[in-house]
């Protein structure tokens, strides 16, 4: 269970999520601090442990820093839902075992708004919006995708 | 049944079946690979986690198949930058990785320059990097894509990666090319086109008589940018101007691989050379473009000639010619790709004319690209630039603004020192 943060618009890409100067930068909880500096810096003192963010589409645009799912997981992101994700930034919150890539269509999007609760069931392909008693379908893992997401990572995967 | 697209052959081909279909998800051998002073301190890390956790990690899979280069943060920006660098030379030194290209000792410069400068990567090969313009390289008939730090890694460790064969989308480029186009301004159309997620998972392939006489460095502009449009990669097949440019570097031998005839395109994108004009991407997106000329009322604080996108010997040679026997009336950098572009560059005689035309000439490096050090823009400064991303705070401060434009546009604007179509500076 965890609260959304909605920032609703497309393209958020990675030199907001990180911006550049950091990229020299590999400790965690240092990144964390500056995590969606470029949009709201603000951000990491609003996220608690297990929280949600939601966006619009092609979330993580730009640059294959890995710093962005890094940062946005320590500050204790759980999951970012969206329309669609740009693909490395997909394949590194995957292999990394960051976080959770979570598609939806746009509509949904529409139906959540920012501070709800929510449950995610990845075994059902469904979100819980808990605070509108609602509930919606989501986009299911290919099949390979969903054996990484399971052992957490792209490194602890055995094909 | 339909043939397949020289994307849809390499994979099929590094993943040992007869054949792929657009989202297959498979693994696939990799023939090369590339990591960084960003991506390589991060590859570090991860092989450091597997030591703490008792794994002992004496070998990676194989040194001679891997390169290295310093490009975002050297000149080193601070001691982190230092750190990270002395980092990679312990890694490259205890894993037997001879192709490191250190900065100040011989050959260096941006990794996807030195990837087709050092002929690295080879027609028909399967090549990933830690860097999301590892794009850049299909140019040279590979299958070229970028990855993150922890897929890097498990490339080292196993030789191998999980790849979603992507959908190819062709684009026909026609015509001959006018003087003041250059392949900047083709990319920068189709961007502007299709949008920035307009091919998402996809491949981008280009073709057509237009993409045929471009030369290879030209090329490489067009996969480069192909990231921007959210693409896996880019890719143009191999032809005599590709094998030319391998001979002048490399005895290397190589398969390339071609699409079959009926190749299957999930769509056909045609274009007109000749109907092209000096193309600009306006702050913030590198699909929000427009014709230079509509922009000639903006004032500009800098321009830059710098990246791996825009700072290729035939990238330097075009703004020289503009700038030559003339002033800049901004402040203008120009940052050639690598340090044997700088050498050509020097004995051409370009060098000269940049920093008689007032410009400073800087060292090879990502630096001001990616806003790291080296340059990097203040609060509400305007620059007209070469590279390829203009997204807030891309170059430097978040309210700065950066425009996209060719190598041509940028010389021009920097002696007008508002946006200007080369054709309106030229005698
Ligand atoms: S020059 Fe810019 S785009 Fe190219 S690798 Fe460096 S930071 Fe990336």
């Amino acid at each position: 269970m965890g609260r959304v943060h909605k920032y609703d618009r497309d393209n958020i890409d990675t030199d907001v999520i990180i911006p550049g100067p950091y990229l020299k930068i590999h400790d965690h909880k240092e990144l964390a601090k500056h995590a969606m500096e470029g949009i709201d810096p603000t951000f990491p003192e609003k996220v608690s442990q297990g929280d949600f963010l939601v966006t619009g589409s092609n979330f993580g645009c730009g640059s294959s820093r890995e710093h962005a799912p890094i940062a946005l997981a320590q500050v204790g992101i759980k999951a970012i839902i969206a329309p669609s994700f740009a693909r490395i930034f997909y394949r590194n919150a995957v292999d990394g075992g960051y976080l959770l890539p979570i598609e939806i269509d746009e509509q949904t999007v529409k139906k959540i708004s920012d501070k709800d609760e929510l449950k995610i069931e990845l075994a059902q392909n469904r979100i819980i919006n808990i605070t509108k008693n609602d509930q919606y379908p989501i986009k299911p893992f290919p099949e390979l995708i969903a054996k990484i997401v399971d052992a957490g990572g792209l490194m602890n995967y055995r094909p | 049944m339909a043939g397949s697209t020289i994307t849809e052959k390499i994979l099929a081909r590094a993943a040992g079946k007869q054949r792929l279909y657009p989202n297959d998800v498979v693994f696939t051998k990799v023939d090369k690979v590339m990591m960084h002073d960003v991506s390589g301190p991060g590859v570090i890390k991860v092989f450091g986690e597997w030591e703490k956790k008792g794994v002992k990690l004496e070998r990676i899979w194989d040194p001679d198949r891997v390169w290295v280069t310093e490009d975002h943060f050297v000149p080193a920006s601070d001691r982190v930058s230092a750190e990270n660098v002395n980092m990679l030379s312990n890694f490259t030194r205890k894993f037997g990785i001879n192709k490191h290209f250190k900065y100040g000792l011989g050959q260096y410069g941006i990794c996807h320059t030195l990837s087709h400068e050092e002929a690295m990567v080879l027609p028909g090969e399967l090549y990933v990097g830690g860097d999301s313009h590892t794009n850049t390289t299909g140019a040279m008939g590979a299958f070229a894509a970028g990855l993150g730090h922890t897929d890097i890694a498990y490339v080292l460790m196993n030789g191998e990666i999980w790849f979603k064969v992507p959908e190819t989308l062709l684009f026909k480029i026609e015509g001959n090319k006018p003087p003041h186009i250059m392949a900047k301004d083709i990319i920068l159309q189709i961007i502007g086109d299709i949008g920035t997620d307009g091919a998402n998972y996809k491949a981008m392939q280009f073709s057509g008589t237009a993409v045929k006489n471009l030369t290879m460095e030209e090329r490489l502009t067009l996969t480069n940018m192909t990231t921007e449009a959210g693409a896996k990669n880019g890719i143009i097949e191999a032809d005599e101007t590709t094998f030319a440019y391998l001979r002048e570097r490399t005895d290397a031998k190589y398969a390339p691989v071609v699409s079959d005839h009926d190749a299957e395109y999930s769509e056909v994108f045609t274009y007109e050379i000749e109907k092209l004009e000096p193309t600009v991407a306006k702050p913030f997106s590198p699909g929000n473009i427009t014709a230079a000329r509509d922009l000639q009322t903006t004032e500009l604080d800098k321009a830059y000639i710098g990246s791996c996108t825009g700072a290729k010997l035939e990238d330097l040679r075009e703004a020289a010619k503009i700038l030559k026997g003339k002033k800049v009336k901004i402040r203008t950098e120009v940052l050639p790709a690598a340090q044997s572009i700088y050498m050509k560059a020097i004995k051409e005689g370009l060098i000269t004319i940049f920093m008689e035309a007032g410009a400073v000439v800087g060292p090879p490096t990502c630096g001001a690209c990616c806003g790291a050090h080296m340059g990097v823009l203040g609060k509400g400064e305007i620059c007209i630039s070469t590279t390829n991303r203009n997204f807030p705070g891309r170059m430097g401060h978040i309210e700065s603004q950066t425009y996209l434009a060719s190598p041509m546009v940028v010389a021009a604007s920097a002696l007008t020192g508002k946006i200007t179509d080369p054709r309106d500076v030229t005698n």
